[in-house]
């Protein structure tokens, strides 16, 4: 068996950080590489050096036992090298013929674009490897499944036969991700060869042939999948034991703290995103809110948060009308949010870790003492605040924008838990952060739950759900399809339901397309 | 994934008539019949007649017939025709809101002549012809808008380009007593100072904007100053080129109305007329335009596709500033044969405006120059006529309507993605 692709020593250097250090990577052909790492571990600048988006400051790449030099990206693509990326790289006001061709156009009379060719193409391709799709259709009215499907397409289309794909299931639902899969099944059937870049720890073990784990830019090491389990990789992957199931004793849920009637909600874009939903959540419970993202999750919180005017519908706290209040007025009854966006809504980084430990109570005693802001008190509740939650920073003075994400999560942790609440709502708390934080962050909102407090946690982390959650709401266009309780709750019944379908009516579907 | 996981196509016609834009232009039209009825109506007398000038003094065309109203009766008709749609809009709905706008404009615009021309005639054929011609400088201000913005890149300094290709065009013209020179180093005058401004933006990021009004404040200063200090003392030898000839093609110049209109120009309006439809192809049917396209929406896709969006961003520029180099040939060897200060009196910033009216397309942006252009030539047309408007305020017509273009009925233009954002890997 040969190796298709094979890097040696590669280094990359970026001001401050060492993001690649001396890497060895080794892709057999015909197989699936899985290359696994925590946000930051230098995995996707791995690959953008393979795909020449940058160029490392030392190391060889070969390629069929080549030694090449990739300086763009069309030399990567004339190796026969194709990238699938996680943040998908398409015209969205463009058809999927016209993002196909982009780059490699081919014309009629030397002049203008040759659609036709390119959509019979496009076609063929989709027979061959099963990647339907209609070529004339705009990549904005298409699903992120789909548009994924066409992201490998133009892959494909270039006569790739080394893939790479960087993150391809954090966009997509259970069964969708299982169809992804089994298009890299075929596609490893038809000779290609793929490096898949993930950190979920499961769908490593059941998609690849070979497992290798990065850690703070330096390869930890390989192991087969077989000898593979989730505490292992986990521990190669954060470098110590790391808990990977959430402790937690079963609920006691009191009296509602939060009820939401019938509520509807429009978007910035005055599009109608949350189509009347209506739940409650108990003080001492954890209800998880599911749903593949942009199916109105967002804008569920931002009206309960304050952030976005209520359409029509009422929402109460402890009985309290809170619809259509102030972000401050529905923040002193007792709510603590947990943004989704942290950079934008949970802290300004350019102001030092100490301001931002009292964001929302800075006008209050003992912060402030009419018009003056008592320095001496703020600095001490951030002292305090840090070590209590385990900040790790070198002091409180330094901008929140030098903290890790991991960081940054815990000063909002530490801010929004720091004052007597009734209500946490947490939007995608652990998005973008490494296992030992998640680990971290899920603890203190356990926490939370146990000392009484209602939490709403909206996350499209399935995994982050189940471990949390004592109820669960699957959010689909708009509306909640069904509250499951979690006993009863598995990926499969919470993946058709993500997906706008109710398991008992898909009994009968036996076969589902991919 | 099962096959109830597809979202339903999104639409691509939006209701532009909501109930609530219904009702309002539903009532503007009332009022607009209204206003037509007090303002022109009660100041028309009854059987007097209008004349309007169906043929040009020296142009080639068939003669037809001129078209004699009754001009009271006319202004009459003409209300109740806006009150009645106005009325019908508001009860049943008109599906297309350019339908409705169109009766708004077209409804006024024929009672304010009618009135404005009562017991007199006025020539529409040349008030029609002079309308494309004026449009001529500003579609050329939007197409160089066009060609840049749809790479990404913002160019808000079309007018400084212009202006001093414009005072360029004459110079070289007179010196060498040779127009093609003088239309050749506009475009090459525009093309360098474009090229200045993308090397700022790309090559060093310097914000889009300031390096546009930096160049507007530079073209208006320097070719003052140059048009003072040497022009005005050497007239004759440094600023008097003449202008080129109007061509006029064989036969079809002499179809009536349309003939001296589009076929009795001279070549920069035939030039802008082939750029508008040779960028219209190119844009939506080339490899170069589908690379634009992709690099003013989506850069770093673009980039992943081994598209050099630099490259491309630097061509578009230096294409647009070529552009705005013919237009502002038009101010000088193209109509008047000298320069005079500040002579396209924001003519450029009037093509961003029919940019973005006409949605970024070459096609669209030309449409829209076209009412820039009417509304330019009516001001000159009613001060021959003498019509009891002060003439300070028949010059602002242009600019009103600008203004009123842009906020109102433009609503949200959407401009492409990645408009005036530098890139970055």
């Amino acid at each position: 068996m040969t190796n298709v692709l094979e890097l040696r020593g590669i280094t990359k250097r970026f001001p401050g950080v060492l993001a690649n250090d001396k890497v060895d990577i080794t892709l057999r052909e015909g197989k699936i590489l899985a290359l696994l790492g925590e946000n930051g571990a230098g995995k996707t600048t791995l690959m953008n050096i393979l795909y020449g988006l940058y160029k490392p400051d030392e190391g060889q790449i070969f390629v069929r036992g080549q030694e090449v030099d990739i300086q763009s990206p069309n030399d990567a693509i004339a190796r026969g090298i194709g990238m699938v990326h996680q943040h998908f790289m398409l015209v969205p006001v463009m058809t999927v013929t016209e993002n196909v061709m982009l780059g490699v156009e081919p014309t009629k009379n030397g002049v203008f674009l040759d659609h036709d060719k390119v959509a019979d193409r496009i076609r063929e391709i989709s027979d061959q490897y099963g990647l339907e799709v209609d070529p004339h259709a705009y990549i904005k009215d298409l699903p992120v499944g789909i548009q994924q499907r066409v992201e490998i397409i133009k892959v494909l289309y270039r006569q790739a036969d080394i893939l790479i794909l960087d993150e391809p299931t954090a966009v997509l639902t259970p069964q969708e991700v299982e169809g992804l899969f089994r298009i890299l099944q075929t596609l490893i059937d038809k000779g290609k060869s793929i490096i898949f870049i993930t950190h979920k720890l499961k769908e490593v073990m059941n998609a690849a042939d070979d497992i290798t784990v990065l850690r703070l830019g330096r390869i930890v090491g390989s192991i087969d999948p077989k000898d593979a389990t989730p505490e292992i990789l986990a521990s190669m992957m954060v470098g110590r034991d790391v808990n990977l199931v959430v402790m937690k004793q079963p609920a006691k849920p009191g009296e509602d703290v939060l009820k939401v009637n019938d509520l509807y909600v429009r978007d910035e874009r005055k599009n109608m995103t949350v189509n009347g939903v209506s739940f409650d959540v108990c003080k001492g419970e954890v209800l998880g809110v599911a749903g593949v993202q942009g199916n109105g999750q967002t804008e569920l919180v931002y009206a309960l948060t304050g952030l976005l005017p209520v359409e029509s519908g009422e929402i109460y706290l402890s009985g309290t009308a809170i619809h259509n209040k102030s972000p401050r007025t529905i923040l002193e009854h007792g709510v603590a949010h947990i943004p989704e966006d942290r950079q934008r809504h949970g802290l300004i980084l350019s102001f030092p870790i100490y301001d931002n430990m009292m964001l929302c109570t800075y006008y209050e005693a003992p912060f402030a003492k009419g018009v003056s802001l008592q320095e001496n008190v703020i600095q001490n509740n951030a002292e305090t605040l840090v070590k209590q939650y385990d900040v790790r920073t070198p002091n409180i003075y330094v901008n929140a924008s030098a903290l890790s994400g991991g960081n940054q999560q815990k000063v909002i942790v530490a801010r929004e838990f720091s004052r007597p609440i009734q209500l946490l709502i947490a939007s995608q708390p652990t998005r973008g952060l490494d296992v030992g934080s998640i680990e971290y962050i899920h603890n203190q909102i356990i926490k939370k739950r146990d000392e009484g407090t209602g939490v709403l946690l909206v996350s499209s982390e399935l995994d982050e759900i189940l471990a949390l959650s004592d109820r669960i709401a699957v959010m689909y266009k708009g509306q909640i399809m069904d509250v499951l309780d979690a006993k009863n709750a598995n990926k499969d019944n919470l993946g058709l339901l993500m997906a706008g379908v109710h398991p008992s009516e898909s009994t009968q579907k036996e076969e589902r397309l991919p | 994934m099962t096959t109830t996981t597809t979202t339903p196509p999104v639409g691509h016609v939006i209701p532009i008539s909501t109930r609530k834009s219904q009702t309002l232009y539903g009532f503007v039209l009332i009022g607009v019949g209204l206003l037509i009825f007090l303002l022109f109506g009660l100041d028309t007398e009854a059987g007097v007649t209008t004349t309007f000038g169906m043929n040009l003094v020296g142009s080639e065309a068939v003669t037809i017939p001129n078209i004699i109203v009754p001009s009271q009766a006319t202004v009459f008709l003409m209300a109740a025709v806006a009150v009645f749609i106005g009325a019908f809009h508001l009860s049943r709905g008109i599906r297309s809101l350019g339908v409705v706008l169109g009766v708004i404009a077209l409804t006024f615009i024929i009672a304010f002549l009618t009135w404005a021309a009562q017991d007199k005639s006025f020539n529409l054929t040349g008030m029609i012809s002079s309308s494309f011609v004026r449009a001529t400088p500003i579609a050329l201000a939007a197409l160089c808008g066009v060609v840049s913005e749809r790479a990404g890149v913002i160019n808000i300094g079309i007018e400084g380009i212009m202006l001093l290709s414009a005072q360029v065009a004459v110079v070289a013209a007179t010196v060498t007593q040779n127009l093609w020179i003088g239309l050749l180093m506009a475009i090459l005058a525009g093309a360098l100072i474009a090229a200045l401004h993308a090397f700022l933006v790309i090559r060093f990021k310097v914000d889009q904007i300031v390096s546009g009004v930096a160049i507007n404040i530079v073209g208006a200063g320097t070719t003052s100053f140059i048009s003072s200090r040497f022009l005005e003392r050497a007239t004759d030898t440094l600023n008097n080129s003449g202008t080129f000839p109007i061509i006029k093609i064989p036969l079809l110049s002499k179809i009536p109305v349309l003939g001296p209109t589009l076929f009795e120009n001279n070549i920069i309006v035939y030039l802008m007329v082939f750029l508008v439809i040779a960028l219209h192809l190119m844009l939506f049917r080339t490899p170069w335009g589908l690379r634009t396209r992709a690099v003013g929406e989506h850069p770093k896709a673009a980039d992943t596709l081994g598209v050099n969006v630099h490259l491309v961003r630097y061509i578009n520029v230096i294409l647009g500033g070529m552009i705005a180099g013919i237009g502002g040939a038009y101010f000088t060897i193209g109509s008047v044969g000298r320069f005079d200060e500040i002579m396209t009196a924001g003519k450029g910033f009037i093509g961003l405006a029919a940019m973005i009216f006409g949605k970024w397309n070459p096609i669209g942006a030309f449409a829209s120059s076209l009412i820039f252009g009417f509304a330019d030539s009516l001001q000159v047309k009613l001060q021959i006529l003498r019509v009891p408007i002060p003439s300070e305020f028949l010059l602002m017509a242009p600019y009103i309507v600008t203004m009123i273009i842009l906020t109102g009925v433009v609503g949200r233009a959407i401009p492409p993605a990645a408009d005036g954002q530098p890139y970055e890997k």
